[in-house]
């Protein structure tokens, strides 16, 4: 069995390398002249279907972005990596993940896939909440956190990575997954791949003409630094060390 | 300062996007693209292995195929023989990255996709194309080129290796000398004197073939620099060349030479960046840690003076470099310029790795810091593709041609 078509998403994000800054007036994070990159799981994601589309498991991997202009450099990655065709909701606000998933909603009955693939969160906001909403609302099954999948039968198995340790599930098709840090290696996009990426056809649609209610129900009081990190101090015996942990940390 | 905010992530990030400023001078928006991709293969591929190939002095084999693989081998050559088609504002960009992960890397490349590949893109014919391109570009050939010879170094053209005309082809004698690759070529270009009478009109280029009988390499040359990117002297004891190996017209080689050293000077000229951007990636996180009188020594303003000379340095060499690269792809190869950004980045190179060196202090002058390899690489640039001399005194006579661009 070969699904018929994967959706892959993509997120445009601040690079991992980047050290992030706190706008001064706590208002979120500053972006300006700051490098940005695809969303490290997104990478996963997509390094995951296009293995797919090459084992034969699929037949065609479209990858989506929702986000401004610039998120167009997100997609071409994308199909340089080896996906099909783009497509880039055009939208320049930022969205939570319940209108991330709404939006994603609407993609999805208009393309009918067979799976949706994303990353298990994005390392900008860490919210880890837009693939559990989309099965959700897609009254799908989901496969979340997934180290390993393979495609039986009619069914995805999926290897999933839990607290206790590693949990195996199958999953009737369509279904939606994401991805953890150990389910593949990302490959970078070779140079001919770069270029071929270029005629690869991408869909604009501006986010309004999916009649998706994308309003935001959260207001961000303020955003700040995590505390600098205090040293801590050297011991000179066993009995100091006892008595601090107990006179002084109160922990024994 | 906050020396909290001085941290090593936050100097790598910022020394890579600061690096990336220099963008705007290069329109086609796939340069960022290509040079991300090429970054990621780099520190993957070779800068883990940098010192490894500086010290064991051997260019592993395997870099061939993952370059081909990642299709760095034919920037400028056309897609239909598995090239690019891009030009060289491209093809300094990958220069410049793999440089930074190894010099010899870099050069070994150069060697590779420039002055072979390229210079049969250039002058060979459809035939030539289609025989050596697609191995050269793929990595499954390694290509060289070979002008200087022990007696000709600067004076080129007084090159006394002989080609003789036979039936069928050619007759080669003579010797080649310092030549890139040499001792792992497959495909090499050879100029040699076929009508010796004639002087610089003399001259024809050959596409010679390793296994052609006649051809031999000499042993390794023990160099300063650049030790993972081999060299050697190549001899010819009668070594015969068929007519279809004659890259151009025969006794116009000196047009193939002299054509070809522009596009190489220009192409080269991005290796020293790469160097440069290398001692910044070492100097920065190593300032920013290395405490002496209770502060990091980078919040020191004699310190800082030097971080910000060898940032200011490079990022003219950059501008200037991608300012000559670009004109030359719209069709505007100045000869001058071709020589003046490898005399400007090979000398401020030497001078960046210098103060890396003294940056680190006497960590930097230890075998366990790459500083001294930055050092010893980079002095090659003043040297191979023509000595600074050489590219002053040809920059001075462009100047004072009325007829040149």
């Amino acid at each position: 069995m070969s699904l018929s078509r994967v959706l892959v998403g993509v997120k445009r994000v601040v690079d991992y390398a980047v050290k992030i800054r706190v706008k001064p007036d706590g208002s979120g994070v500053d972006k300006t002249n700051v490098k940005m990159s695809m969303n490290p799981f997104c990478e996963i994601a997509v390094e995951e279907s296009v293995r797919l589309k090459e084992r034969g498991l699929a037949q065609e991997v479209v990858a989506m972005t929702i986000g401004p202009s610039q998120n167009m450099d997100t997609i071409r990655t994308a199909l340089a990596m080896g996906a099909d065709r783009g497509i880039h909701v055009v939208c320049d606000q930022d969205l939570e993940p319940l209108a991330v998933s709404k939006v994603f909603q609407a993609v999805v009955q208009k393309e009918t896939p067979q799976a949706v693939i994303l990353g298990k969160q994005a390392i900008d906001d860490d919210c880890n909440q837009t693939g559990q909403m989309l099965a959700g609302l897609l009254d799908w099954p989901q496969g979340t956190f997934l180290s390993k999948l393979e495609v039986e039968n009619d069914a995805l198995k999926v290897t999933r990575e839990v607290d206790g340790g590693l949990e195996t599930l199958n999953l009737s098709i369509p279904a939606v997954l994401t991805c953890d840090l150990r389910l593949n290696e990302p490959r970078y996009a070779s140079l001919p791949n770069i270029m071929k990426a270029k005629r690869k056809p991408v869909e604009s649609i501006p986010v309004a003409d999916l009649g998706v209610d994308i309003k935001s129900h959260l207001d961000v009081l303020r955003i700040e630094e995590t505390p600098k990190r205090q040293g801590g101090g050297k011991v000179e015996s066993v009995a100091e060390l006892v008595d601090k942990l107990k006179n002084e940390a109160g922990v024994i | 300062m906050n020396s909290g905010a001085f941290g090593r992530k936050v100097l790598l990030a910022n020394a890579r996007w600061l690096r990336r400023g220099v963008s705007t001078l290069q329109p086609e928006p796939e340069m960022k693209e290509l040079g991300e991709s090429v970054k990621k293969f780099t520190d993957k591929e070779v800068a883990p292995f940098a010192d490894e190939i500086d010290k064991s002095s051997v260019f592993p084999s395997r870099l061939w195929t993952a370059m081909g693989d990642m299709g760095l081998l034919g920037v400028t050559a056309p897609e239909k023989y598995g090239g690019l088609g891009l030009g060289y504002s491209h093809h300094c960009l990958v220069m410049e990255e793999l440089s930074r992960g190894s010099g010899s890397v870099g050069l070994s490349y150069g060697a590779h996709s420039n002055l072979c590949v390229n210079q049969i893109v250039r002058n060979g014919n459809e035939q030539q194309m289609e025989r050596f391109l697609p191995d050269l570009i793929s990595g499954e050939k390694v290509g060289a080129l070979a002008m200087s010879e022990s007696n000709s170094g600067s004076d080129v053209v007084s090159m006394t290796c002989r080609a003789a005309e036979v039936n069928g082809g050619w007759k080669l004698t003579g010797t080649k000398m310092w030549c890139t690759n040499g001792p792992i070529a497959d495909t090499l270009i050879v100029y040699a004197k076929t009508d010796p009478e004639k002087n610089s009109r003399g001259i024809t280029a050959f596409i010679i073939e390793k296994d052609m009988p006649g051809f031999s390499t000499s042993q390794k040359l023990d160099k300063l620099g650049m030790r993972g990117s081999p060299t050697c002297e190549l001899v010819f004891d009668s070594c015969f060349i068929p007519n279809e190996n004659v890259l151009g017209k025969v006794n116009e080689g000196v047009y193939v030479l002299m054509s070809g050293l522009d596009s190489e000077r220009l192409v080269l000229s991005a290796g020293p960046l790469g160097i440069m951007q290398a001692c910044l990636d070492c100097v920065l996180p190593y300032v920013a840690e290395r405490k002496q009188f209770g502060k990091p020594i980078g919040e020191y303003q004699l310190m800082q003076g030097k971080l910000a000379d060898m940032y200011t340095t490079l990022s003219m060499s950059q501008a200037y470099v991608y300012r000559t690269a670009v004109d030359a792809d719209k069709g505007f190869t100045s000869r001058k310029d071709c020589a003046g950004v490898i005399l400007r980045t090979a000398e401020n190179a030497t001078q960046v790795a210098l103060q890396a060196i003294q940056c680190l202090g006497a960590n930097g002058y230890t075998n366990e810091y790459p500083t001294g390899r930055f050092l010893r690489d980079a002095k090659l640039y003043e040297i191979g593709a023509g000595t600074s001399e050489i590219r002053r005194m040809l920059i001075g006579r462009e100047l004072l041609n009325p007829t040149s661009s």
